[in-house]
C-alpha cells in the first residue's frame, strides 16, 4: 500500500541519520573546550541527579534524537542519539552545515561554532561571566567563539538547522499527507458507495466527526469552505501529540512557537471570514449607553484573548503532561541520591503513577486537538453570523 | 524590623509565589472538574438513554477547565523564571 518510491525515500533518509549516532567518544579532530585538567576533574566527580537540567533537556527542541546515555566500563559517557544537520548562516562567517555530532554534546568546537550546555555555562561561570551575561545563552544554542572557546559578542549566528521539532513536524506531515492520499485514492478509484477497507475506516470515522459535530453546528451551511483547514489542524495537532508521547522524540506541540503559528492561522481564518455585523457588535454594542464605554474595549480586547487563549492552552497542556511524566520518572532519580535502595524501592510506585499518568496523556491528545479544532470552528462561526433577525423564521404550528 | 528584611531578601519569594499560584489553580479545577462531574452524573440519574452525550460534553467541558488552570501553571512558570 505504501508507495515503494515513499519507502526508498524513508530507508535514505534514516540511514544516513544512523551513520553517525552510536558511542560518540572523546579525543576527536576538534579542540575541547576544557583543557586536560578540567576534565580529569570531571570524569572523577559523578555528578549528582538534576532534574532541572533532565525535564527542560527533554521538553525543549535539541540538535540530535537522543535517546539514551550510559557510562562505559572506561567510565566514559556514551551517548546513543541521531545526530541532526546544523545549518548556520552568519552575516561575517557566511553559511556552514554540518552534522550536529561534531558538537559532541557540547564538548567540542566546531568550524568556530559551539553549543551551549551547562557545563560550558559553568565554564564561563568559573572564567569571570557573571550570571547576567549568561543569561542570553541558552542550553542548545549555538554561538560563535573564538580561539579560546570564549563568546564573541560582535559575530551574530542565525540557526536554521533541522532540529529535532522540524524534523518531526516534516514527518508528521508525511505521515499524514500520505494518509489523507492513498484514502482519498480509493474513494477516487472505488466511489463513496463502497464500505471502506483499512485505514479508510479510521480517516472516515474521524473526518465525519470533525464534519457533524465540529464543522455542521458551528458554520452552518458554509461549513464545506473551511473543513480542509479544520481537518488540517485536527490531523496535525493529534499526530504530533501522539508522536511526541514516544519515548525518544521531540515535543513539537508543547512548543509554543508553534502553537502561536496555529493560534495566529486560526486568528487570519477567523478575520477573513469576519462581516459587517462581526464589526458592527464589536464596536458598536447593542448594550445602553452606560456600559458601552466598558464594552467596547472588552469587545476589541477579546478579538485578541481568544487565539491567545487557543494558544496558550495547547502548549500549556501538551507541556504540562511531558513534565509530569518526566518529574514522575525523575523522582526515582531524586531519590536515588538519598540511597540507592530507597530508588529502587520507588520505582514500582513512580513507574505505576506514570503509565497512569501515560493513559490521560493520550486521551489529553486527542482531546486537545479536538477542543483546538472545535473553538476554532465556533470562532470562525461567530465571525460571520449575521444578524439575529434573519434566524428563527421558521415559525412553531403549536403556538402559532 | 531588620529580622523582616533579612526574611524579604532570604526567602525565595518568587519560587514561592509560582508554587502557591499553581496550588490554588489546582484546587479551582479540582472544584470546577468536581461540579461538572456532579451535573453529569445526575443528568445520567435522571436520563440514563443520553449517557453519551452526556459522557461527551462533560470530557469537553472539564478540558476546556483544564485549560485554565494550566494557564495559572504557566503564568506560576513564568513567575518563578522571568
Amino acid at each position: 500500500m505504501i508507495g515503494k518510491w515513499v519507502k526508498c525515500l524513508l530507508v535514505a533518509a534514516f540511514s544516513l541519520f544512523w551513520v553517525n549516532s552510536f558511542a560518540q567518544e572523546h579525543g576527536d579532530a576538534n579542540r575541547d573546550i576544557h583543557n586536560q585538567g578540567e576534565r580529569e576533574e570531571k570524569k572523577e566527580a559523578t555528578k549528582k541527579f538534576d532534574a532541572n537540567e533532565v525535564i527542560f533537556g527533554h521538553v525543549l527542541d535539541a540538535h540530535q534524537f537522543h535517546f539514551l546515555t550510559y557510562k562505559s566500563s572506561d567510565g566514559q559517557k556514551h551517548h546513543v542519539g541521531i545526530p541532526l544537520p546544523v545549518l548556520l548562516y552568519s552575516p561575517q562567517k557566511g553559511f556552514s552545515a554540518f552534522s550536529s555530532s561534531k558538537f559532541h554534546h557540547g564538548e567540542h568546537v566546531h568550524d568556530g561554532y559551539l553549543l551551549v550546555t551547562p557545563e560550558y555555562k559553568e565554564h564561563l561561570l568559573k572564567s569571570g561571566y557573571s550570571e547576567e551575561q549568561l543569561k542570553g545563552f541558552h542550553n542548545e544554542s549555538i554561538i560563535a567563539v573564538d580561539s579560546e572557546s570564549r563568546p564573541l559578542e560582535n559575530v551574530s549566528v542565525y540557526d536554521f538547522s533541522l532540529t529535532r521539532n522540524v524534523v518531526q513536524m516534516i514527518i508528521a506531515m508525511a505521515l499524514l499527507i500520505w494518509l489523507m492520499l492513498s484514502v482519498a485514492k480509493r474513494y477516487r478509484e472505488q466511489g463513496a458507495g463502497k464500505a471502506p477497507k483499512g485505514m479508510q475506516n479510521l480517516m472516515e470515522v474521524l473526518i465525519t466527526f470533525t464534519r457533524d459535530e465540529v464543522a455542521k453546528p458551528n458554520l452552518g451551511h458554509k461549513y464545506n469552505k473551511y473543513m480542509p483547514y479544520l481537518l488540517t489542524v485536527f490531523f496535525f495537532i493529534l499526530i504530533n501529540n501522539i508522536i511526541g508521547l514516544i519515548p525518544g522524540t521531540a515535543n513539537v506541540t508543547g512548543n509554543i512557537a508553534f502553537t502561536f503559528v496555529l493560534g495566529i492561522i486560526s486568528f487570519i481564518v477567523i478575520l477573513f471570514s469576519s462581516n459587517k455585523h462581526y464589526w458592527g457588535h464589536i464596536f458598536n454594542p447593542p448594550v445602553p449607553g452606560g456600559v458601552k464605554p466598558i464594552m467596547i474595549p472588552v469587545e476589541v480586547l477579546g478579538i485578541f484573548t481568544k487565539p491567545i487563549a487557543l494558544i496558550v492552552r495547547l502548549f500549556a497542556n501538551m507541556i504540562a503532561g511531558h513534565i509530569i511524566i518526566i518529574c514522575l520518572i525523575s523522582l526515582i532519580f531524586i531519590f536515588g541520591n538519598l540511597s540507592a535502595g530507597v530508588g529502587w524501592g520507588f520505582s514500582p510506585i513512580s513507574i505505576a503513577f506514570t503509565v497512569f499518568i501515560y493513559f490521560i496523556e493520550i486521551l489529553v491528545a486527542f482531546l486537545q486537538a479536538y477542543i483546538f479544532t472545535n473553538l476554532t470552528a465556533v470562532f470562525i462561526g461567530q465571525a460571520f453570523e449575521g444578524s439575529h433577525d434573519d434566524v428563527d423564521h421558521h415559525q412553531d404550528p403549536v403556538i402559532v | 524590623m531588620s529580622l523582616l528584611f533579612v526574611l524579604l531578601s532570604v526567602v525565595p519569594w518568587a519560587n514561592a509565589g509560582g508554587a502557591i499560584g499553581a496550588g490554588l489553580a489546582a484546587i479551582g479545577a479540582g472544584i470546577g472538574i468536581g461540579q461538572i462531574g456532579r451535573g453529569a452524573v445526575e443528568s445520567i440519574a435522571r436520563q440514563p438513554e443520553a449517557v453519551n452525550d452526556i459522557r461527551a460534553n462533560m470530557i469537553l467541558t472539564a478540558a476546556l477547565i483544564e485549560g485554565v488552570a494550566l494557564f495559572a501553571v504557566i503564568a506560576g512558570i513564568l513567575a518563578m523564571f522571568v
